[in-house]
């Protein structure tokens, strides 16, 4: 950032960070992407539907491409494609048992033409490469207002819908045969979390790109994973750290020429790491149930 | 033992299943009174598991009757705990035994549980309560998935006994365990069975280590379905013509019944319930 010089009157440098409107935005639209990442990836986690946030985050990249190519936001692309890929892997998920392997073939073939349908639109769009980086690697610049309120609005719409379900949610991931003998509709929770998943995706995409989504979706929930086995806490902290990691990468791009998508990932994988060793040690704190 | 005067759990009368037009089992004719420690043993494939669904109300009779705690299957699965064919939990899957037991009670429920209720509190209670009735409480704060095969069948027994039910289906849980497991699983199983008065429908491969506990044996076989006290049908031959190959009935020193000769357990369990 030209203009921006970062030093130790850590204060000043806070007021540096909020000078202009497009980091303030960048600040309120990183947050919602943390938030709603954070609580959704603690989901995909447990659900080991990775695989399946990784496609997703892929056919973003098209969605993106193709409406830059059309002339409109980024984001409506985002939303549009990864909103769609979520029904049709629900729809590609086997009917009966709930193999989880059983579905990365269909997943797989969804990703491959994913991709090649971005490569298409951003060669028939011929912009400059820089786009293409910012759709892959993340871009915290020239967040509008209008923006900071759609991922407000679908933000919310996704935490609201996670809280109603939550439960019964976490029941059908953990143990989906007890669950459907208990009249839990696993398969119906299976395709709304699917398009949970995808908006949060699309969301998180507009942040960090569509390579890197699982700085916030996989990372900070590992990591609570690697700290507690308590669902309620892990799911805080997994919020927590990733809104730590957000905040910090875009205070750090900031003051730095580098994409924002680096620092974000490191320091969340640096939370990782910190986490993983921390666990190694025979400290165990004994649960108070 | 428990006499005639309780209701029957579950009685059928000339049952039969298909399941895409094939014949699983007929001529089913049972009556399990209220608890009761009921096997239901028989060969890979001959419907033990079909047995289950077809008393959770998941599968509909191809003729007969049947009924259910005194009503039709499905009506009172609220009253019904249920331990499917066992998988067991991931190594990696980070969430307590409490948790998986705790999901038992209200899982099922919309919305997040919300700590400081005195409902919340309840649940707690219950959740620690049903865990010592199964001696589990040294291992419910551990990750589910590092915890022992034993100790994740007894979390799962728990897990099916939180809502107090008065019927229990356990569908093979000594399966994959080692044998001091077997038997200490199957006495825990016949404990709780007196102690809370809960009838139990167990699924199992192998007799011998539920034997001493049994009530009524169901056998399901390729001669077809016979249903009886554990001393009219554990005979060499009747199992015989049950399973088509010999099988013998040997007494023990001790007055225990030990069967020899029942097919062996298999070594791989991939796809057998696949095709129930």
């Amino acid at each position: 950032m030209s203009g921006a010089h970062f030093s130790w009157d850590l204060l000043d440098d806070v007021r540096q960070l909020f000078q202009f409107p497009f980091m303030v935005n960048a600040f309120r639209a990183g947050t919602i992407v943390a938030v709603v990442a954070g609580a959704i990836g603690w989901f995909m986690v447990i659900r080991r539907q990775a695989f399946a946030g990784h496609t997703l985050a892929l056919v973003g990249f098209p969605g993106a491409a193709g409406a830059v190519w059309l002339g409109v936001s980024a984001a409506w692309g985002f939303f549009a494609f990864c909103g769609a890929a979520a029904l049709v892997i629900a729809a590609l998920r086997p009917q009966r048992g709930e193999g989880y392997s059983e579905e990365s073939a269909g997943i797989g073939v969804v990703q491959a033409f994913a991709l090649a349908c971005g490569f298409l639109f951003v060669s028939l769009y011929r912009g400059f490469l820089n786009g293409v980086n910012a759709l892959l690697f993340g871009s915290f610049l020239g967040i509008t207002n209008a923006q900071v309120l759609a991922l407000l609005v679908v933000g919310v719409t996704a935490l609201v819908a996670l809280g109603a379900v939550g439960r019964p949610l976490l029941f059908a991931s953990v143990d989906p045969d007890v669950a459907a003998a208990r009249g839990v509709d696993v398969r119906k929770l299976s395709v709304l979390f699917l398009v949970l998943l995808g908006l949060t995706v699309a969301e998180v995409s507009q942040i960090t790109g569509t390579l890197l989504v699982f700085a916030l979706l996989v990372m900070p929930p590992a990591t609570a994973q690697l700290l507690t086995p308590r669902p309620a806490v892990s799911l805080v902290v997994t919020v927590g750290v990733a809104l730590l990691v957000t905040w910090l990468g875009l205070a750090v791009a900031y003051f730095t020429p580098y994409p924002i998508g680096f620092f974000v990932t490191s320091f969340a994988f640096a939370a990782y790491v910190g986490a993983g060793l921390l666990r190694r040690r025979p400290l165990r704190v004994r649960a108070v149930a | 033992m428990k006499t005639a005067l309780h209701t029957d759990a579950i009685e059928a009368r000339d049952a039969a299943v298909r399941i895409g037009g094939r014949l699983i089992w007929e001529h089913l004719d049972l009556s399990i009174g209220s608890g009761q420690f009921v096997a239901v043993l028989g060969p890979n494939g001959a419907g033990k598991s079909t047995l289950v669904n077809t008393v959770l109300g998941l599968l509909p009779l191809a003729a007969g009757a049947l009924s259910v705690l005194g009503t039709d299957p499905g009506t009172r699965n609220a009253e019904i705990g249920y331990l499917p064919q066992r998988r067991s939990f991931d190594a990696g899957l980070r969430v307590r035994g409490v948790d998986v037991v705790r999901l038992g009670l209200d899982g099922d429920k919309w919305g997040l549980p919300r700590p400081g209720r005195r409902r919340n509190e309840e649940a707690r209670r219950r959740v620690a309560e049903v865990i010592d009735l199964v001696d589990a409480a040294a291992y419910a704060d551990r990750p589910v998935g590092e915890v022992s095969g034993g100790e994740q069948q007894r979390i799962l027994i728990a897990q099916a006994l939180v809502r107090r039910p008065v019927l229990l289906l356990l569908d093979e849980p000594l399966d994959s365990l080692d044998l001091p497991n077997q038997a200490a699983v199957a006495a825990l199983v016949a404990r709780i069975c007196r102690t809370e008065g809960v009838t139990v429908v167990m699924v199992a491969h192998d007799v011998n280590p539920i034997l001493p506990y049994l009530d009524h044996v169901v056998y399901l076989g390729r001669g077809g379905a016979v249903s009886g006290s554990p001393a009219d049908v554990i005979t060499s031959e009747t199992l015989t013509r049950l399973f088509g190959t010999p099988i013998e009935v040997l007494q023990a020193a001790d007055g225990r019944l030990v069967v020899v000769g029942q097919p062996e357990p298999p070594a791989y369990h991939v796809d057998r319930h696949q095709h129930p």
